[in-house]
């Protein structure tokens, strides 16, 4: 069938911020969507709150709306853009759960508009939990036996029947929010009743426990002709009971059968026939039983899903870009196949490798989280690796993870065998201690429920260290990679083996490994990922390593760039890097160079074969990157884009000989090092925090007397604000020593903490001679809360002119200093009329693309042209982009799928994504970024209001203009009393350690719309943590700093006058 | 303990050999299925080839009792690029090692396959030597006794797997394996050509309610119309399907005077009875991911092949239509011929393995020979 000629404009959904659950991956689902409908000529619409994703870069849609993801704001934004239909499916749960809203309000109905890609009844159906098991039923299909129920009493009454241990799962969230295993009544009573609460329609779903079970998934799609495909068959390492974003997975399939398979795929087929997907991409999920085969359906997904960009990568076949060509009307066998180009897209692809994803979890920055994984999802972010075989597959990912760890078996965590039944981020390396320990190996899959054969693989692995480690001759060191024998290294490889821990097994150093290896011609060979087992010829490359002859990469001779990207996601380095790498990879391509792109996320951009001209989807360590560049050769290699995952690998490539461009290793040391960039400092007379390192406890203590409390204390090369601790006294900080410090060499540092200090973050491009600032924000929260976690403001409200001349001046001083080829940021604090220094970071920053939103400048792609040569003044980019209205940008918090997790911000960065508001106040762009933020501010009701000491004579004006805009006040008694003393109406509640009813019984009752609450001090009140706790629960929104209470009025004040609007990107930067 | 694969054009792949111990000659092919070894080692349709397999680990789910396509194994050697060290599935009754040594036949492991099969796609199937044990040490012996060996071309295998006399075939499949399965009581009779016919074929019809009596591929015409069958089916099955003259002359004398429906070199002999002609391909279609469009209702099929021939389309087929073709290369991949009642695919609707996509062939037969059945009674 013909594409539809009947639709001029369509408007995309995106999937708003990053969550835990809801990740990059619809980023990437995104762009391929809009890029294809444009080619196709329609006209594109674009929303999502998110300006941390390429998608949003104007250049991929015709309107681009950075608007709260509400159906309020969305029927806005259809009265100005008028769209024909409207494509909910690749935008995640959100813009489903969105596109439902607005049929629910009669919106659709009312302006006309179709959505395409799904249907309502079918989102309907695979959503609510008790129609799919009814559906499921009439088709002949088995699921978990199970209930839905709408109460804590009748999910007791199910579970009795069921037998404990039973599953619970709400309707309606997303990444399994909610979710839990009860083994018995209590559990049930708690998970259950958080359930009920998240779930949108008041329903969880009980369910038998398949713990034990095998889990596979099926990747399939579909047209308008009901030509139907599998693009790519999962199966879980984990067995069922864990989040499948929290299982270790394989692609293909490994342990079934053709018969097996195919009786999967007919049920998939079937699933699919009885929801009624008119056309597009849709995953199904079964459990199998390893005893008899018996097989269960769990779920389908009626959307491209973070499974389906994994089957993307996977296979090469482009499951987004191909749904949204469907959704037009297209059929499969019109959509060539990118990779082979002369065959159609209605296919199978055949995998002649093996696949495996590993989820990053970020637990250490979680205290009190419960760190056992289960149905609801707690990874942020995964890495995929490609290998001939699951274990060459298997360690690439490993190292892959970015997290210390060389390969299986590099780190052996022990633990009593019975502890392996726990599903947890430990689990895979406390198998291999077991392993290596010498647990039979059917006790490990019996306790662990993974497969016999992948146990076995796993354990071959280990084998081979013991058959070519142990009978090396003890040589001195130095001399010790020599040992090895060609065929040694090759039998290594071919299991997948890193240098580094092949290093660590002999005893020798990784670059000395690296040299004898490549001494003896073992060096790897690229293969294509082509969709086709080589049936047909590969015209895209897109590549992997493996030990094996027969390379594929025919490098070209033309002028080329490598671009390293972020690795897996995880807090504190996110999309915002690979929206950067996305940038500089297209400034590269048009100014000529071939772009090689290596990666190994599978959720991003990045690694969409379409981004750059040659993808290397392999690890991001010296090694791997070392290797692609003996291959290609590049004219230079760019490592400031990726965040500090490339950072910290470019002295070794440096070392190597690789052309690193932009900025040098040398100015990245000269940041980095703390004692040199503390002189660099005195030298340039700009003043920073006082602060000293200390290697002893005592020293320490010391130091902090000296400096004075609160300090700021931290280990020595940490990202993400990882380990920061603010200490507010000596008991504090000793405690912190003693639980957190080993004292092992490496140094503690302690900074004197600007209190009360306003922070603020500049972005700027320097191309080695001149400085060109791209944007200032201001932290809307004081100083003390990570910069990653602060909502902030471009431009600067509440900061003079003097204080920004200074940090302009600074700016310019310090970049010129260390002759930055590219972009670079600097946090700066005010305290007290004076200007201090932070940090520098001569890299791209988490907040570029949110600059670039806000400015309409590609910083990103200045700074990608500037490493490859260009000045600012060819650039014409000279002078400091003005900014036209108000930018708030708010963090978004993973907190509410952390139950227990205190919810107060620190210096500890904890956020998964971020959202923008603009407007032309600030008032209202901060409304909006509350908004998009699920924070919605309330206008009226009652507001709860709970402060420490330092924070009462502030409150005061706050409550005034609440009390005055018409809130009725709540708090507890010190609160209470000191706003009395000031003439206000107040209502004391009780702390809930004074008794019920008590303050979260109100916030259960629902009596509170915002919550005030200020913790301070190492021994802040066990009530706050409550407090913070049920406010995430029942989404009421909290504010837990002064300065976000005074944003959170002026924006309440703002939407009380007048109503939001909204406006697309285009038209804001005249460009519409 | 070492093996070798020698080309016939001199490229050698070295290997580790399991299964049987010796050498062996046969066309070097290679199959994308990912799943479903078993079957492709017992379908007869791969006598004297050397098959690879794209898939790199091979042999995960052992070897069980049920998924067989005949009574032994056929390939003249596997090839693969990691031999599961270990069996995990809840109906496996042994190891593929085990199973090839028993059977006699050759496999090698930790071969370089993708290279192996980037090779043939360039330069065509061809003849190779697999070697496991001694021999494997001497690669240009092999070169040269893979030169030595037969050419695919004009070859007639078809009177090697054949069965030596007719019978009847009544087991039907396994219910647990197919969403709608059919059950139908017996019926009319079909008689089916055995040219290398698969269990499942079987199976397929005798669920559908078809009797059927298999007969050796060398049986007259006269021989079948005196059984008096509702239908003839032509199977699948190895070689060069226009050495197969006697079939072609039998199929001949059918046309017309019963429903035909041939599968693979089935439907190779009603083209070249048709008065067609069929060609070798490059290096064929093996695997379980085939998109084939069916003309006669526009729909994509996702199915099984396995045919170093084909049909060609601008042969002279007295008529018949062109109803499927592979939207990879436009191979012939189904014929009908409305008058003479005869229709083929060149594919395999019988799965297995494979897709399932294709079963309605199956129930097409069933009403030809049912709706023939009546137009006779009348």
């Amino acid at each position: 069938m013909p594409k539809r000629s009947d639709i001029q404009t369509i408007m995309v959904i995106g999937s708003g911020p990053i969550v835990i659950g809801q990740g990059c991956e619809f980023d990437y689902s995104g762009v391929q969507a809009c890029k294809v409908l444009r080619r196709e000529g329609y006209r594109v619409v674009l929303v999502n709150s998110n300006p941390a994703t390429i998608m949003t870069d104007p250049q991929f849609a015709d309107a681009t709306y950075i608007e709260p993801l509400t159906p309020e704001m969305c029927e806005r934004i259809i009265e100005a853009e008028q769209p024909d239909v409207i494509l909910p499916t690749v935008g995640g749960q959100t813009a489903l759960n969105l596109a439902l809203a607005l049929h629910q309000r009669g919106t659709l109905e009312q302006q006309g508009i179709e959505l395409i890609g799904a249907n309502l009844a079918s989102i309907q159906l695979a959503e609510d939990r008790q129609l799919f098991k009814d559906a499921m039923t009439e088709i002949g299909l088995k699921s978990p036996p199970s209930a839905v129920v709408s109460t804590v009493e009748d999910a007791l009454r199910v579970a009795e029947t069921l037998r404990y241990p039973v599953l619970v799962r709400p309707s309606f969230t997303l990444g399994g929010s909610g979710g839990g295993v009860a083994y018995n009544e209590a559990d049930l009573r708690t998970i259950a009743e958080r359930g009920l609460m998240l779930s949108p329609i008041g329903q969880i779903l009980v369910d038998r426990s398949l713990l034990g079970w095998k889990e596979y998934e099926l990747e399939v799609m579909r047209d308008a002709r009901g030509n139907f495909v599998v693009v790519c068959t999962i199966e879980n390492l984990d067995p069922m009971g864990v989040h499948t974003g929290d299982s270790i997975t394989v692609a293909p399939a490994q342990t079934l059968t053709d018969k097996e398979l195919q009786r999967l795929r007919d049920m998939a087929k079937a699933v699919l026939d009885r929801v009624g997907l008119a056309t597009g991409g849709a995953n199904v999920q079964f459990a199998v039983n390893p005893a008899d085969g018996e097989v269960y359906v769990i779920e389908m997904n009626p959307r491209v899903s973070r499974s389906s960009a994994l089957a993307s990568k996977a296979t090469g076949f482009p499951i987004a870009k191909i749904a949204a060509l469907l959704a037009v009307g297209f059929t499969l066998d019109e959509i060539p196949n990118d990779i082979t180009k002369v065959t159609p897209a209605s296919f199978e692809p055949s995998l002649d490798y093996v696949v495996v994803k590993i989820p990053r979890w970020n637990f250490e920055k979680f205290a009190g989280v419960d760190r056992v994984l289960g149905p609801q999802m707690k990874a942020v972010g995964e890495v995929m690796a490609i290998g001939r075989t699951f274990p060459e597959a298997l360690q690439k990912g490993i190292r892959a993870l970015d997290i210390g760890v060389m390969g299986f078996g590099s780190r052996l965590e022990d633990a009593p065998p019975e502890s392996l039944r726990l599903p947890t981020a430990q689990r895979l390396f406390q198998v291999a201690s077991a392993l290596y320990k010498g647990m039979p190996l059917q006790e490990v899959a019996e306790t662990t429920g993974f497969d016999p054969w992948f146990v076995r693989q796993m354990a071959d692995i280990i084998q081979l260290q013991d058959d070519i480690i142990s009978h090396i001759p003890a040589l001195p060191e130095g001399e010790r990679a020599a040992a090895l024998t060609r065929d040694d290294f090759l039998r290594l490889k071919r299991y997948g083996y890193s240098d580094a821990h092949i290093a660590q097994l002999v005893s020798a150093n990784e670059a000395d490994v690296r040299a004898y290896r490549v001494m003896l011609g073992v060096t790897p060979s690229y293969y294509r990922v082509d969709t086709c087992a080589a049936e047909f010829e590969a015209h895209t490359p897109y590549l992997y390593s493996t030990y094996e002859e027969g390379d594929e990469s025919e490098p070209t001779a033309k002028p080329k760039v490598m671009i390293l990207g972020g690795g897996p996601n995880r807090i504190g380095q996110g999309i915002e890097f690979d929206t950067c790498c996305v940038h500089a990879c297209f400034a590269l391509k048009d100014m000529g160079y071939e772009t090689i792109m290596v990666n190994c996320n599978p959720e991003t951009v990045s690694t969409d074969y379409d981004t750059a001209d040659r993808l290397y989807f392999e690890p991001l360590t010296a090694e791997d990157v070392l290797n692609i560049i003996a291959v290609e050769n590049p004219d230079g290699v760019v490592v400031q884009f990726g965040g500090q995952t490339p950072l910290n690998i470019a002295h070794a490539l440096h070392r190597a000989g690789a052309p690193i461009w932009g900025t040098s290793v040398e100015t990245i040391d000269l940041a980095e090092d703390r004692e040199r960039f503390n002189g660099l400092m005195r030298e340039l007379d700009i003043p920073q925090p006082d602060g000293a390192t200390a290697l002893r406890r005592d020293e320490a203590l010391r130091a902090a007397e000296r400096i004075g409390y609160p300090v700021l204390v931290r280990p020595s090369y940490v990202l993400g604000g990882r380990g920061m601790k603010l200490a507010f006294d000596r008991d504090e900080l000793a405690a912190w020593l003693d639980t957190q410090i080993q004292w092992n060499g490496h140094p503690v540092l302690i900074d004197q903490f600007l209190d009360d200090a306003f922070e603020v973050d500049v972005d700027a491009l320097c191309d080695g001679e001149t400085v060109t600032i791209g944007g200032i924000m201001q932290h809307i929260e004081e100083a003390g809360i990570h910069s990653g976690d602060s909502a902030c403001v471009l431009p600067p409200y509440k900061i003079s002119l003097y204080h920004i001349e200074i940090i302009r001046e600074y700016t310019q001083r310090i970049g010129k200093a260390l002759a930055v080829k590219g972009l670079f940021n600097i946090q700066f604090a005010i305290k007290d009329e004076i200007v201090y220094v932070l940090e520098v970071n001569p890299r791209a920053s988490r907040t570029v693309p949110f600059v670039s939103k806000a400015t309409g400048v590609p910083l990103a792609r200045y700074a990608a042209m500037i490493a490859a040569g260009k000045t600012l003044a060819e650039l014409d980019f000279l002078d400091e982009p003005r900014v036209d209205g108000f930018f708030v940008k708010e963090a978004v918090l993973p907190f509410q799928k952390f139950p227990g997790v205190d919810a107060r911000l620190g210096p500890e960065m904890r956020s998964t994504g971020e959202v923008m508001g603009h407007a032309s106040s600030f008032g209202h762009a901060f409304a909006k970024a509350e908004m998009a933020a699920s924070t919605t501010l309330p206008l009226e009701g009652a507001v709860f209001i709970s402060v420490n000491d330092f924070d009462k004579g502030a409150v005061v004006k706050i409550a005034r203009d609440l009390h005055r805009l018409g809130f009725t006040l709540l708090a507890t008694s010190g609160t209470a009393y000191w706003l009395e003393t000031v003439g206000l109406p107040v209502t004391t509640v009780n702390k809930v350690s004074e008794g019920s009813p008590h303050v979260v019984d109100q916030i259960r009752a629902g009596a509170i719309q915002l919550i005030i609450n200020t913790p301070r001090g190492g021994r802040a009140h066990a009530d706050g943590a409550l407090i913070r706790g049920a406010a995430h629960l029942y989404g009421v929104p909290i504010i837990t700093t002064m300065s976000a209470a005074m944003a959170a009025v002026q924006g309440i004040r703002a939407l009380k006058q007048k109503p939001l609007r909204v406006r697309s990107l285009q038209v804001h930067h005249g460009q519409g | 303990m070492q093996g070798c694969l020698a080309l016939e054009d001199g490229r050698v792949f070295a290997g580790v050999g399991f299964g049987a111990e010796g050498v062996q000659t046969g066309e070097l092919v290679f199959n994308t299925s990912m799943t479903g070894y078993q079957e492709i080692l017992t379908d007869p349709s791969y006598h004297k080839q050397i098959v690879t397999m794209t898939v790199p680990h091979v042999g995960n789910t052992g070897i069980n009792p049920e998924d067989v396509e005949s009574d032994r194994v056929w390939v003249a050697g596997f090839v693969v690029r990691a031999l599961s060290p270990v069996v995990s599935n809840w109906r496996t009754q042994g190891t593929l090692d085990e199973y090839l040594k028993a059977q006699g036949v050759i496999g090698l492991s930790e071969v370089a396959t993708r290279a192996l099969v980037r090779h043939i796609r360039d330069r065509g199937v061809m003849r190779a030597a697999i070697a496991h044990g001694e021999a494997a040490s001497e690669p240009a012996a092999l070169v040269e006794l893979a030169c030595q060996s037969p050419d695919m071309s004009g070859w007639n295998l078809v009177d090697d797997v054949t069965c030596a006399e007719a019978y009847h075939w009544t087991e039907r499949s396994d219910p647990q394996w197919y969403r709608q399965h059919r059950y139908d009581p017996a019926g009319p009779l079909v008689v089916a050509y055995d040219f290398g016919i698969k269990r499942n074929i079987l199976r397929l019809m005798t669920d559908r309610g078809l009797r059927v009596t298999v007969v050796p591929a060398q049986t007259p015409a006269v021989d079948v119309l005196a059984l008096n069958p509702a239908g003839v089916f032509l199977s699948n099955g190895p070689g060069d399907p226009a050495a197969v003259g006697y079939a072609i002359n039998n199929v001949r004398q059918l046309l017309g005077k019963v429903p035909v429906f041939g599968i693979c070199l089935g439907h190779q002999i009603l083209g070249l009875a048709l008065g067609g002609r069929t060609e070798k391909m490059r290096f064929g279609h093996r695997g379980g991911n085939q998109p084939v469009r069916n003309w006669l209702t526009g729909a994509v099929e996702i199915s099984s092949h396995n045919h170093g021939f084909a049909v060609m389309p601008d042969s002279d087929l007295s008529g018949a239509e062109i109803t499927h073709i592979n939207l990879n290369d436009n191979t012939v991949e189904g014929l009908r011929h409305v008058e003479l009642g005869a229709f083929s695919v060149q594919y395999h609707p019988e799965a297995s393995p494979g897709p399932h996509d294709s079963l309605y062939l199956f129930d097409e037969f069933v009403n030809r020979v049912k709706s023939g059945e009546t137009k006779s009674k009348e």
